[in-house]
């Protein structure tokens, strides 16, 4: 077995993500009105400490610690697949529109009186509108679509989606319609319970599966679309898989947790100066860098002060559009161009 | 038909957005063989590959081996065709050897970081015979256009396939490198792959070709050894140029001349 530099430096960065992520998990579980130190936390999570301590954890802490976890991961990892499907380090889910999609699937459910926010129509109607935009996304900017048409594409699908969604929770009988726009349009992880995970991590999973076994065309498809035919990639079929992939993982995360922005952007190119620009070996570390970013900034919107909740959503896009800001400028000779 | 032949064409026909590129090309060649696909632009030489190849539908019956090319898999197909497209294109600044071992791809061999024995054997193979071992760590990306198209061949040589379709392999290289990439894929012809090159160089065709092929407009015009499918009447009705012609080292030398 050949180890090369390249190869130990890989292991590497994956084990201290690893090492990152689980203790963002122990210090979000130790964040909140009660502020416990992260021995406290495994004390209180392997069932020891007071009662109060265990509660507090165990149930109010432990799902939204999970969730974060989970969505951030799966929006990582979905960014990196749509970046190693298209090419193109502008892709993400959230520049296209499937995460406002999903959110107005949600809302639709609810504002027709269809479910309410403990059923599973809820995400199956996020996953199925999440799908239908990245399907109708890719079939408007074409096969070989460069940066700047699948970028536009992008934004009339999430700037529609958007409307819609506000557009029903406005016409919805709903007294605390404003309050639930915020909440499906900037996301949060506020006051989740176990229900939700138990609502959104089947989805994650799955789609995070299905990701994850096309990893290898991903890189066939670094050499073009028809030269990885010519190796043997079923170019249509990895498509559709990878659209249903993205729409499972983002679907399920947008049904408990709304729409969060930017991390699948932001994820995979965190990692390509430590990982190198292989589409395959950066699905995992970009999933852990998502997990990490999510925690953090969950971590954070506890912390800072204020008067009222600070939403997630709201901070990743703080953060999340100045980098994309950066990207354009650093992407600039490909956008003039046209061509990806 | 040729006993011998291992890949076949019979009354090929391909309409791609209803237009007819192709129009009934046969043919029939063995292994071993070095075959210079050439013709005006727009002739078809690339519809031709990529159908062969089966990237693209056709009608008409192709043979490869004992079996008909639309009763394999992808898959299987893949591991019958190397195909080298134009322009080298990778999207990724990745290592060379990486991309060499996308070579192996259809042999299973999924992970450059874990290759079998044979599929590693079978790179290194391909990197020394294209003169590229040497920067096998460095990004494609760095390297200058005549070095990647050596990475690009050298993908398509790790494959270890019994036939070879280049599309126009030598185009926008200086002349040395035209000379290295001829060599190479003549050097794998003799060792027994059916090696099928797309060029626009008659004199790189004439010289290094056992075949040529000459389209014109879809249709098949002349096929057969060099001497033959290269003749002055042929290039003046094909190519609407005349020719000057003679000999170096035994070798055919052909330059298109002036305009007819």
């Amino acid at each position: 077995m050949v180890t090369t530099i390249a190869a130990r430096r890989r292991t590497l960065t994956t084990t201290a993500l690893v090492a990152v992520v689980i203790v963002l998990a122990l210090a979000s579980l130790g964040t909140g009105p009660v502020r416990m130190s992260p021995l406290t936390v495994l004390d209180a999570l392997a069932g020891g400490g007071s009662d109060v301590q265990q509660i507090i954890v165990r149930e109010i802490r432990l799902p939204r610690a999970i969730l974060a976890l989970a969505i951030g991961a799966i929006l990582g990892l979905s960014g990196a697949a749509l970046q190693g499907l298209l090419r193109n380090p502008l892709a993400s889910p959230s520049l296209f529109g499937a995460p406002q999609s999903a959110a107005f699937g949600a809302v639709l459910i609810i504002a027709l009186g269809l479910a309410d926010i403990r059923s599973y129509a809820l995400p199956a109607a996020a996953i199925a509108m999440a799908f239908l935009s990245v399907f109708v996304l890719l079939a408007v900017a074409g096969r070989s679509a460069g940066l700047l048409l699948l970028i536009l594409a992008g934004l009339a699908i999430s700037s529609l989606a958007g409307a819609a969604t506000a557009l029903a929770l406005n016409l919805s009988p709903n007294p605390f319609a404003a309050l639930e726009i915020s909440f499906w349009l900037l996301g949060s992880l506020d006051d989740r319970s176990f229900r939700h995970v138990m609502l959104a991590l089947p989805f994650i999973i799955a789609g995070a599966i299905v990701l994850m076994s096309q990893r290898a065309a991903f890189r066939a498809l670094s050499l073009g679309e028809e030269t990885a035919q010519s190796l043997g990639v079923h170019v249509g079929r990895l498509r559709l898989l990878v659209i249903a992939g993205v729409a499972l993982g983002v679907g399920g995360a947008v049904a408990v947790a709304g729409t969060i922005g930017f991390i699948g952007l932001i994820a995979p190119h965190l990692m390509r100066p430590l990982i190198g620009h292989d589409p395959a070996r950066l699905l995992i570390p970009s999933a852990l860098t998502g997990a990490a970013l999510l925690l953090a900034a969950d971590i954070a919107v506890r912390i800072i002060p204020s008067t009222t909740d600070i939403k997630v959503g709201v901070l990743t896009s703080l953060i999340g559009v100045p980098f994309f800001l950066y990207l354009i400028l650093r992407e600039r000779r490909a956008l003039s161009g046209g061509v990806a | 038909m040729n006993p011998t032949a291992f890949l076949t064409a019979r009354h090929l026909d391909v309409a791609l957005g209803g237009r007819k590129v192709l129009r009934d090309v046969s043919f029939a060649w063995p292994r071993r063989q070095f075959v210079a696909l050439v013709g005006p632009n727009g002739a078809g030489k690339t519809t031709l590959l990529r159908a062969l190849a089966g990237l693209i539908d056709s009608s008409g019956t192709i043979l490869i081996g004992d079996d008909t090319l639309t009763d394999l898999s992808l898959r299987q197909r893949a591991l019958r065709f190397g195909y080298l497209p134009q322009g080298h294109v990778v999207h990724w600044p990745l290592p060379v050897r990486d991309v060499v071992a996308l070579g192996r791809y259809p042999h299973g061999a999924t992970d450059p970081d874990r290759l079998a024995p044979r599929d590693r054997d079978a790179v290194a193979r391909a990197m020394s015979a294209t003169a590229i071992t040497e920067f096998g760590d460095r990004r494609v990306t760095e390297l200058s256009g005549g070095e990647r198209s050596r990475v690009a061949l050298a993908r398509v040589l790790a494959l270890e396939a019994p036939v070879v379709l280049a599309d126009e392999p030598t185009a926008s290289l200086d002349p040395r490198y035209q000379l290295d990439v001829m060599r190479t894929l003549r050097v794998a012809a003799d060792q027994g792959m059916l090696v099928i090159v797309v060029t626009h160089d008659l004199g790189l065709a004439a010289r290094f070709a056992d075949r040529v092929l000459v389209l014109s407009g879809g249709c098949l015009v002349a096929e057969g050894p060099p001497a033959e499918a290269l003749s002055d009447q042929m290039i003046g009705d094909v190519f609407r140029v005349t020719t000057y012609r003679a000999e170096h080292e035994r070798a055919a030398i052909i330059v298109p001349w002036a305009g007819l």
